[in-house]
């Protein structure tokens, strides 16, 4: 597994070099990030929420509107984008956890409609426009972030970061409970856990990276639409999560990598019938493949290596 | 003329037929929603979808084959309803007995389906559907003048809403329907054909969904969209209202619908957002819904 980071690693490192667009790889990037915090939330704690391009579109409003209208250097603006996504996320998750499973979807998704709304409406946001022409500056005041290639490695360093702790969360005591929870929630209680407060923190810790790769994409792009904090976007982190493996680490990675790739490029094939595309392969992953790509390579696996005795799995 | 708070009466009464208008919709989704869940427990993400399917078949039938509106109040929802009994046949049956939560990722890629291929089709802007000429004009209340439209809408959706809620809680029909709610393998060991009983639900209120549509076309844009920004509000009014009793769908529907008209009339710039705001309160307030029984 050690090896495969490394060259999971090396692979990153080398692939502006290899003739592939930077913007592209980081917009795949803070993408993988975005589901990578989602799928914390639904893959180790079974919460399945509509809302999350609420914190990943807020962020990004606020990181451009830190640098456009009041000159912010880019740490700050992503910093203020993470803390504002935390703060809602705090109490989209309060509400949202009083109630279960179907429920805590429509709640996400009536509470991620209402920061649209407001979004459209609020006088910074630039309504339908926007806000474009958000400088990426220069990072401490030392490093300029101009460069296609700098800020690629930047966002490289940071998505590694949230990955890790991604990891490092569920494997904590902290994660042991939450995956305990998603198994039994009734046994939890009975166990003397406070599961509200687990929940609670899984939501606020996936809203706040959710907030980070939304501001480091304004960054990247150089602005912050509307498009970000309508609901598509909610759906489109979803499938990424669900087409990769929710539960894994780097499924999320690999179902953004595809859906991301597929947009920038199918786009130009079939046009407009992307959003039908995204649909089909919505109902073909519920239908036949729920555990998702790496869910099923894994399973493969388990299943060659110990034929007969069929252990829980590890995610991978 | 009278004015409260500054504002004429006839506005107000305006915006409140209009409230009603839109309360009717929500009620009749959110009862199609209510009877779908209750008896497969699925939750309907595609039912924006089948109310936008209704109003673009209303609209084509009109255009391609001359189908009047009354003739289409009748057809649209019959081939929306078979379209339903199709995808729960070919699709929602292999989810039974997994996590609720397949069944609305299913339904969510469904809507992207339909609503994906309808706006690129006919595109973004939106079409109009004539009002019947039966149905043209207003009715003069001497307080204010009420478009007969609206009127015939907000009627035919009342009557409707409790023509179902009749249906289960009253006919022999609606008992085996709640028979199946409580216990389907029973049910089916005296001999009752369940798997028929539940597509035939999936078909009935998916085609209450349709029959909105047809019903909003005069009064909406009919677009790809209409019916996704709808359903958003129509899971808000779920979550206030419970999904467990009927008759609370159906007030709780209404009830929303005049409040978002009131909002309009009284601060234009929240009527977007005050159902949610109002299903944040009764969460705090109430978390398990004011009719829910969670």
């Amino acid at each position: 597994m050690r090896l495969f980071y490394v060259l999971m690693g090396l692979l990153a490192l080398a692939l502006p070099w290899i003739g592939l667009y930077p913007v592209f790889l980081m917009k795949l990037l803070c993408f993988a990030m975005f589901a990578c915090a989602y799928n914390l939330l639904l893959g180790f704690g079974r919460m399945l929420s509509f809302g999350h391009a609420a914190f990943f579109g807020l962020a990004a409003y606020v990181a451009s509107w830190l640098v456009t209208a009041h000159g912010a250097g880019p740490a700050g603006a992503v910093l203020s984008g993470m803390a504002v996504a935390a703060v809602l996320g705090t109490i989209f998750g309060g509400l949202a956890i009083r109630r279960h499973g179907i429920y805590f979807a429509m709640i996400t998704l009536a509470l991620g409609q209402l920061v649209y709304f407001v979004c459209l409406e609020a006088p910074f946001t630039g309504g339908e426009n926007g806000l474009q022409g958000v400088s990426r500056g220069t990072l401490l005041g030392m490093v300029p972030l101009r460069s296609d290639r700098v800020m690629y490695y930047l966002v490289l360093a940071i998505f590694a970061a949230v990955f890790f702790f991604i990891r490092r969360v569920v494997h904590s005591p902290f994660g042991h409970v939450l995956r305990a929870i998603r198994e039994n929630e009734a046994r939890a209680i009975s166990l003397g856990y406070d599961i509200d407060r687990y929940k609670l923190l899984a939501f606020v810790l996936s809203a706040a990276l959710a907030g980070l790769a939304g501001s480091l994409n304004s960054l990247v792009l150089g602005f912050a639409t509307l498009s970000d904090v309508q609901q598509s976007t909610s759906g489109e982190v979803i499938l990424m999560t669900l087409l990769g493996g929710t539960g894994t680490f780097f499924g999320p990675v690999v179902g953004a990598a595809i859906v991301v790739t597929l947009q920038e490029y199918l786009s130009d094939v079939v046009g407009g019938w992307v959003t039908a595309i995204i649909g089909v392969i919505f109902v073909a992953c519920v239908l036949s493949f729920r555990r998702g790509i790496v869910g099923e390579v894994v399973a493969l696996r388990q299943r060659r290596s110990q034929p007969r005795a069929a252990g829980p799995a590890e995610p991978a | 003329m009278s004015t409260v708070f500054g504002i004429p009466v006839p506005v107000i009464l305006g915006q409140l037929t209009l409230g009603l208008v839109n309360g009717s919709f929500y009620a009749l989704l959110s009862l199609g929603l209510a009877v779908i869940f209750g008896l497969m427990g699925v939750v309907n993400f595609a039912h924006g979808a089948f109310y936008t399917l209704g109003a673009f078949a209303a609209l084509l039938g009109l255009q391609y084959l001359g189908i009047n509106y009354w003739l289409a109040l009748l057809l649209a929802p019959l081939a929306v309803g078979l379209l339903g009994v199709l995808v729960e046949r070919l699709l929602l049956r292999h989810l039974y007995g997994l996590d609720a939560l397949y069944g609305l990722l299913l339904t969510f890629g469904l809507a992207l389906i339909v609503e994906g291929s309808l706006h690129q089709v006919f595109g973004a802007s939106g079409q109009s559907y004539p009002v019947p000429d039966a149905l043209a004009g207003a009715l003069n209340l001497h307080f204010m003048f009420l478009p007969l439209y609206r009127a015939w809408v907000i009627l035919a959706s009342v009557l409707v809403c409790f023509g179902t809620w009749f249906v289960i809680e009253r006919t022999r029909l609606g008992a085996t329907l709640r028979a199946a709610t409580e216990n389907a393998p029973l049910l089916q060991a005296f001999g009752v054909n369940v798997p028929l009983l539940v597509a035939a639900t999936y078909g009935g209120g998916v085609a209450l969904a349709a029959l909105a549509g047809v019903l909003a076309s005069p009064v909406v844009l009919v677009n790809s969209h209409m019916g996704n920004e709808l359903v958003i509000v129509v899971f808000a009014v779920v979550v206030i209202g419970g999904m467990g009793s009927i008759l609370g769908s159906i007030v709780s529907g209404l009830v929303l619908g005049l409040i978002e008209g009131l909002t309009k009339v009284i601060y234009p710039e929240a009527s977007n957002i005050v159902v949610f705001v109002i299903m944040a309160l009764v969460l705090i307030l109430r978390p398990a819904g004011l009719f829910g029984r969670e």
